[in-house]
């Protein structure tokens, strides 16, 4: 009873809470359910119209594409020099790797803004097109910072006895990476990957800087705000939303798994 | 056996200097010299549509003589502080709550269930705000058919509604990295405090907060450096009673082609996290969350 009085406000903190939290998640998916012109109350539905609407937008699916090949193919660039990088400090540690670790975490405290400014600068200068190449660019200069600590953090002594093991064994340096390495880091490395399309998936204003005809889903989206509220948003907004859950959720079960079977 | 060890050695380091550089040279190429050029072209004109090289402060005097460029900067500084010291306030009761009084086979579970939202589509994010507090909407709604008000309240497009959309989100970043610095500290320490005979408040007053401060200053950090240079969430939850230097960054770039101007901007921006950070940085140890 006791300890019952004691978690109360607690308790109640933590459910108030919860509730700003999910407040307009709720609002956005259950509007995406509206079967009238407007997302807001009274609530007529559920009717799937304004996914049949979203579905039957050419741009809008063709953006989403686009978004899925940037993500897909910026992630593996991001894992691969991260995990390229990772390797390199943790195997033995380098000259200056303070330094090198520095330049690496470094775009982290940049804004994406300026990231992005920076980069349609120099295209601009060097006299190349925007395109989703560039976004691509973009999305990897962000997310290599994380990609490259998440999969440093995971490198440890017993990576670097199996390297050597590997070696004493006669695997030439590419072997023991691509084998080797490679495997025993699997769980980082989809991590890493699952995390960087995510957020390439999710990102907006270097897409919106750096594209120009062919554009990114939530470039689309954002060009459908302009013309106010609409179901339309909401049906695509919760779209964006499941599928960064899913892969999200599906790279927690996944990374668990791959690490409680080596136990 | 004593040269073959020797070998390699020298085998392993030279692969190992080749393994980091891809992703220096990569991070060079692109960040550091768009970075640079940012800079360089922040002296030059746009003479006749083209960038021209000038050298000259002209563009950083027009940035400060026209006030509401200034003004912009200082906009984004305040809407970013109050947002970030607000969702400190919420999120380490939160933190402290999940860390300490939820049972710790649910905390994992509770947590991820806490930021969840945080993957909602970034575009989106403060759109469904505008659909909780617009005219329209669903508290307005509410208060209206409880009769608690006549008229509608109006929240959004202010200041206010921008505030709380950030607070929205960052609540929940800095929940996380505040919780991270929590669990970390040993349990033993409040325990001696307390058979020493400390309260409870003295043991948070003197043990937990002190040694939570690292998870705050990396949380308040990422926060002011997303937050004063994010545009969607001004853009759409802000109206256009107030411009913040994002918008201003963007309207230069989208309208008038301005590279030099928006370069101006971007380095004031960037000069006022680097401030920020120097402010900040004895807090600052990254590793520790």
């Amino acid at each position: 009873m006791r300890t019952w009085v004691r978690n109360t406000p607690a308790a109640v903190y933590l459910l108030v809470a919860l509730a700003f939290i999910y407040l307009p998640v709720v609002v956005l998916v259950l509007f995406s359910f509206q079967d009238g012109p407007l997302p807001v109350p009274p609530f007529n539905g559920p009717s799937l119209h304004w996914y049949e609407k979203m579905f039957g937008n050419e741009r809008l699916i063709e953006s989403l594409i686009n978004s899925v090949v940037v993500a897909i193919l910026s992630a593996v660039v991001t894992t691969f020099l991260g995990f390229l990088a990772a390797y390199g400090m943790a195997r033995r540690t380098p000259r200056f790797a303070g330094s090198i670790r520095f330049s690496l975490m470094a775009p982290l405290t940049v804004s994406y803004l300026i990231i992005g400014i920076g980069l349609l600068i120099t295209l601009n200068i060097v006299g190349i097109s925007k395109s989703l190449f560039a976004v691509g660019i973009g999305h990897v200069v962000i997310n290599l910072p994380l990609c490259f600590a998440i999969i440093y953090s995971q490198f440890g002594d017993h990576t670097r006895n199996i390297d050597d093991a590997a070696r004493d064994l006669g695997a030439s340096d590419f072997q023991t990476l691509l084998h080797v390495i490679a495997h025993v880091m699997k769980p980082s490395l989809f991590a890493s990957f699952c995390l960087s399309a995510t957020l390439s998936w999710d990102e907006f204003i270097i897409a919106f800087l750096l594209s120009r005809f062919d554009v990114t889903l939530p470039v689309i989206i954002f060009e459908m705000l302009r013309s106010g509220l609409t179901p339309e948003v909401n049906a695509a907004g919760t779209l964006v939303f499941a599928i960064s859950v899913t892969t999200v959720i599906v790279a927690a079960i996944t990374v668990s798994a791959l690490t409680s079977g080596r136990k | 056996m004593l040269a073959k060890a020797k070998l390699t050695k020298r085998k392993t380091f030279e692969f190992t200097r080749w393994a980091v550089h891809p992703a220096l040279i990569f991070t060079f190429l692109f960040f550091v010299l768009p970075l640079l050029a940012m800079l360089i072209v922040s002296f030059w004109q746009r003479i006749g549509g083209k960038l021209t090289a000038t050298w000259t402060f002209a563009n950083y005097n027009k940035f400060f003589s026209k006030d509401y460029l200034v003004e912009a900067l200082v906009n984004s500084v305040e809407v970013t502080l109050t947002a970030t010291v607000i969702s400190v306030l919420i999120a380490y009761p939160l933190a402290y709550i999940l860390a300490y009084r939820v049972p710790v086979r649910w905390q994992r579970f509770v947590l991820i269930f806490t930021i969840l939202p945080f993957w909602t589509a970034y575009v989106v994010r403060s759109y469904s705000w505008l659909l909780v507090i617009s005219e329209n909407g669903i508290i307005n709604v509410i208060l209206t058919s409880l009769g608690l008000i006549d008229q509608p309240l109006e929240m959004a497009y202010s200041r206010g509604a921008t505030v709380l959309g950030f607070v929205h989100f960052f609540t929940m970043l800095m929940t996380l990295t505040i919780y991270a610095n929590l669990v970390q500290i040993k349990p033993s320490y409040r325990k001696a405090a307390a058979d020493l005979g400390a309260s409870p408040l003295q043991i948070f007053l003197r043990i937990t907060l002190p040694l939570s401060i690292p998870g705050v200053a990396v949380g308040a950090f990422i926060t002011f450096v997303i937050a004063i240079g994010d545009y969607i969430n001004p853009q759409i939850l802000g109206g256009g009673n107030e411009v913040l230097i994002p918008q201003a960054i963007i309207l230069q770039v989208s309208r008038a082609a301005n590279f030099p101007m928006a370069s101006v901007m971007s380095v004031m921006l960037m000069v006022v996290v680097i401030v920020v950070y120097f402010i900040s940085a004895k807090h600052l140890k990254m590793e520790r969350v």
